[in-house]
Parts: C-alpha cells; sequence; structure tokens
C-alpha cells in the first residue's frame, strides 16, 4: 500500500428530489508514473490509481480508467442527480492492489 | 458550422481565465475575508498600496485559494495535523502535549512572525522556533529548515491565523536585523544585478517575460506553486528568486534571509495572513 494515502469526499449532507449537486473528490497519492529515474538511474515501478469509480445506490454515476501521466493527489469533480436519498459509494483502485472506499449519504431534504 | 461555434465558445472562455481579476474578492470557503489590498505601512516610501501575490494571479488561480477543498496546499497541511499529535524525541513529547489544539494554541502566531526573541537575542522565524521547541523540549532532531516537514507545519501554524492582519514588529530589539533586510532589499545581487527592488517595488504589475510580477508580499506563505506542486517556504522562493539574478545565493534559514524575512514580512503589515496560498 502507498504511504500517505488519503480519500476525502465533498458531498452535500441533503439535496432537492431531481436535484443536481456538485461532488468533489481528492485522494492524496504519488502517481508514480513508471517513466522516472532514482538517483542510482534505476527505474521506479509504476504504482498509480487506475479506476475511480461512483455508484449511487446501486447505480454507476462515472467510471473513470486513470493513465500514468495523470498527476500526483488526483482530483475529480462532477455533477450527479440525486432521484432518491441514498449512499454514495466512491471507489479508487491501486495498482498495487489496494482498494480505497469513502461512502457519503445524501439524504432528500 | 458547429466546430466554428465551438471554437469561438472556446476561445471566450480562455481569455476571461487568463486574465488576473485584480480587484476580486478573496473570501475563504465562505467565511474567511482576506484584506488583500490595503494602504502601505509609513516605512514604506515607493508603494501607496500594497496588494497580495492573489491580486496579480489570473482568476482560476485564484479561486483554487477560496475553498479548502480545492486548495491543493491543504493536503499538506493535513500531514502537519498528523505530525502535530505524533511524539517524537527523548522526552516522548509531541506538538499537542504542550500547545494543546492547534486552533486555540496557534492562532495569532504566524501574524507576528518573525520576532524578537528575548532569551534568545535574536529575531526568530516560525521555522527557527519550531526548530528550538524541537530540540530543547521534545530533545528530537531538527527539521531541515526548508524540508517538507517544516514547511507543512508552518502551513498548518499559518492556516488558523488565516484572515488576521499582519503585524510584524520593526522597532526596539528587532530594529537592527530589520534594517540588514532591508539592505539586501535594496543590493543588486547576481550578473544581472538585480535587487528586490528592481522587479517587486519599481515594476510590480510588469511583465518580464511571461512572469506576471506581484509586490512580492509574503503573506501568503507557505505557498502551493502550480509550477512543483508542493508548498514552498518563504526561504525557498528568496533563494529562487537570487538565483534567478545569476547570483550565489544565501542559505535557507541564514542570518541574512532570517533578516530579509523580516523586513519583506513588515512591506506587508496590514494585509490578511493568507498560508497555504495558492500561486503559479
Amino acid at each position: 500500500m502507498a504511504e500517505g494515502v488519503r480519500a476525502r469526499v465533498k458531498a452535500p449532507a441533503t439535496a432537492a428530489a431531481g436535484e443536481s449537486v456538485t461532488i468533489k473528490t481528492l485522494i492524496s497519492h504519488p502517481m508514480e508514473s513508471g517513466q522516472r529515474k532514482d538517483g542510482d538511474g534505476n527505474p521506479i515501478p509504476r504504482a498509480i490509481i487506475n479506476r475511480f469509480t461512483c455508484v449511487f445506490n446501486g447505480e454507476t454515476v462515472v467510471d473513470v480508467m486513470l493513465e500514468p501521466a495523470i498527476s500526483t493527489n488526483p482530483y475529480f469533480e462532477f455533477e450527479a442527480t440525486i432521484p432518491e436519498a441514498g449512499d454514495m459509494v466512491f471507489t479508487w483502485y491501486d495498482d498495487d492492489g489496494s482498494v480505497y472506499e469513502e461512502t457519503k449519504s445524501i439524504a432528500i431534504g | 458550422m458547429r466546430q466554428a461555434w465551438l471554437g469561438i465558445v472556446v476561445g471566450v472562455a480562455f481569455a476571461g481565465a487568463a486574465t488576473a481579476d485584480e480587484f476580486a474578492k478573496l473570501v475563504v470557503n465562505g467565511e474567511i475575508e482576506m484584506v488583500t489590498r490595503t494602504q502601505a505601512p509609513d516605512h514604506m516610501e515607493a508603494i501607496d498600496e500594497i496588494r497580495s501575490g492573489w491580486t496579480f494571479r489570473t482568476g482560476e488561480t485564484q479561486t483554487l485559494q477560496m475553498d479548502d477543498f480545492d486548495n491543493p496546499g491543504m493536503v499538506f497541511v493535513e500531514q502537519a495535523v498528523e505530525a502535530w499529535a505524533v511524539a517524537e524525541g527523548g522526552m516522548g513529547k509531541s506538538c499537542a502535549d504542550c500547545h494543546g489544539d492547534v486552533a486555540d494554541g496557534m492562532k495569532g502566531v504566524r501574524a507576528v512572525y518573525p520576532k524578537w526573541n528575548e532569551t534568545a537575542g535574536e529575531v526568530r522565524t516560525l521555522e527557527m522556533q519550531i526548530n528550538d521547541c524541537r530540540t530543547t523540549r521534545m530533545g528530537a532532531d531538527e527539521w531541515s529548515y526548508a524540508g517538507d516537514p517544516m514547511t507543512n507545519m508552518v502551513a498548518l501554524v499559518s492556516s488558523v491565523s488565516r484572515g488576521m492582519p499582519v503585524n510584524v514588529a520593526n522597532d526596539g530589539p528587532a530594529s537592527e536585523t530589520w534594517a540588514l533586510g532591508k539592505e539586501i532589499y535594496y543590493t543588486r545581487y547576481g550578473q544581472l544585478e538585480l535587487s528586490c527592488a528592481n522587479c517587486h517595488e519599481e515594476n510590480y504589475d510588469n511583465y518580464i517575460r511571461a512572469d506576471h510580477l506581484s509586490q512580492g508580499q509574503i503573506n501568503g506563505f507557505p505557498t502551493y506553486r502550480l509550477k512543483n506542486a508542493k508548498l514552498n517556504s518563504v526561504h525557498s522562493r528568496f533563494k529562487g528568486c537570487i538565483r534567478d539574478t545569476r547570483a550565489h545565493t544565501f542559505s535557507p534559514g541564514s542570518p541574512e534571509f532570517v533578516a530579509l524575512e523580516l523586513y519583506v514580512a513588515t512591506r506587508g503589515n496590514g494585509l490578511s495572513v493568507e498560508g497555504p496560498s495558492v500561486r503559479n
């Protein structure tokens, strides 16, 4: 597991039914591209987040494939329509097999 | 036709983003109101109005600083939040053991540093004070002056004073160091023979090639720079500037840079503490 990985999500706690809300996510991660070399000239192996998904009550909101050229600490901002109350599950998949998950409950009100 | 339309829309959006909004108001998280333009302190003769570096940046960069979630510098502040509670050194103490909650214990501290330390008989920057704490109170090793753990910790301490006016003293026992700092500010260095004042006092708001010159205020430090994607300390910035004049620079933490930091800090008296700010 890469060091210092921490997922953050900013989503409203409540929304009107059918309202489109802004979701912001950030995961602190080095996103080592695999293209760089260390001080001794040896290649530093690739270690990135390769996939990010957001699922609301079982329905996919976004499913993103990430590539090595994406910078450190990947940030995603997107809009989602909230039809009903429920849980929004955010998942990041690391090259090393780690899976980081974060859940936000959104109520209708 | 459709393509032509798209081209126009993109062109307009880009032009809008590339222009600095000099008179925008900086409010962070919708609650911390910052002073980004104010009357210059009495000791400054050449400038009437002092301006935060934020007013020189593009709209996009300005927006990044207006919300802690968008501010990439806060990732590093969070690292310092963790370090704040970690006990280190022979005495088994953490920062929190003496200073308690950082928001209570450190509020207002950034605004008055660098500051004269009576016991030590010298002007001390926040970094020097942190290293003094680490060696004498924690029994731990010093942090490298401009290393990441130090800069992140300074950013944490700074973040709890955001919105408070910079109020650094240049009188009394600090006056000698302040005078040295002023001398350095007006001394031309390097093959290009440039002083701080040549760019940041005589030519702010002009461009040197693609760079929009600011007044060189340090109220926003430590600063997250888009160019290197990390927090940068005041002394690292000084070093970069003097290097760009093609001079041998002073070292971060050197008495010369401490004096220069004191002088430059007093040029920003009245602006708000912004650190960690976002710049390009």
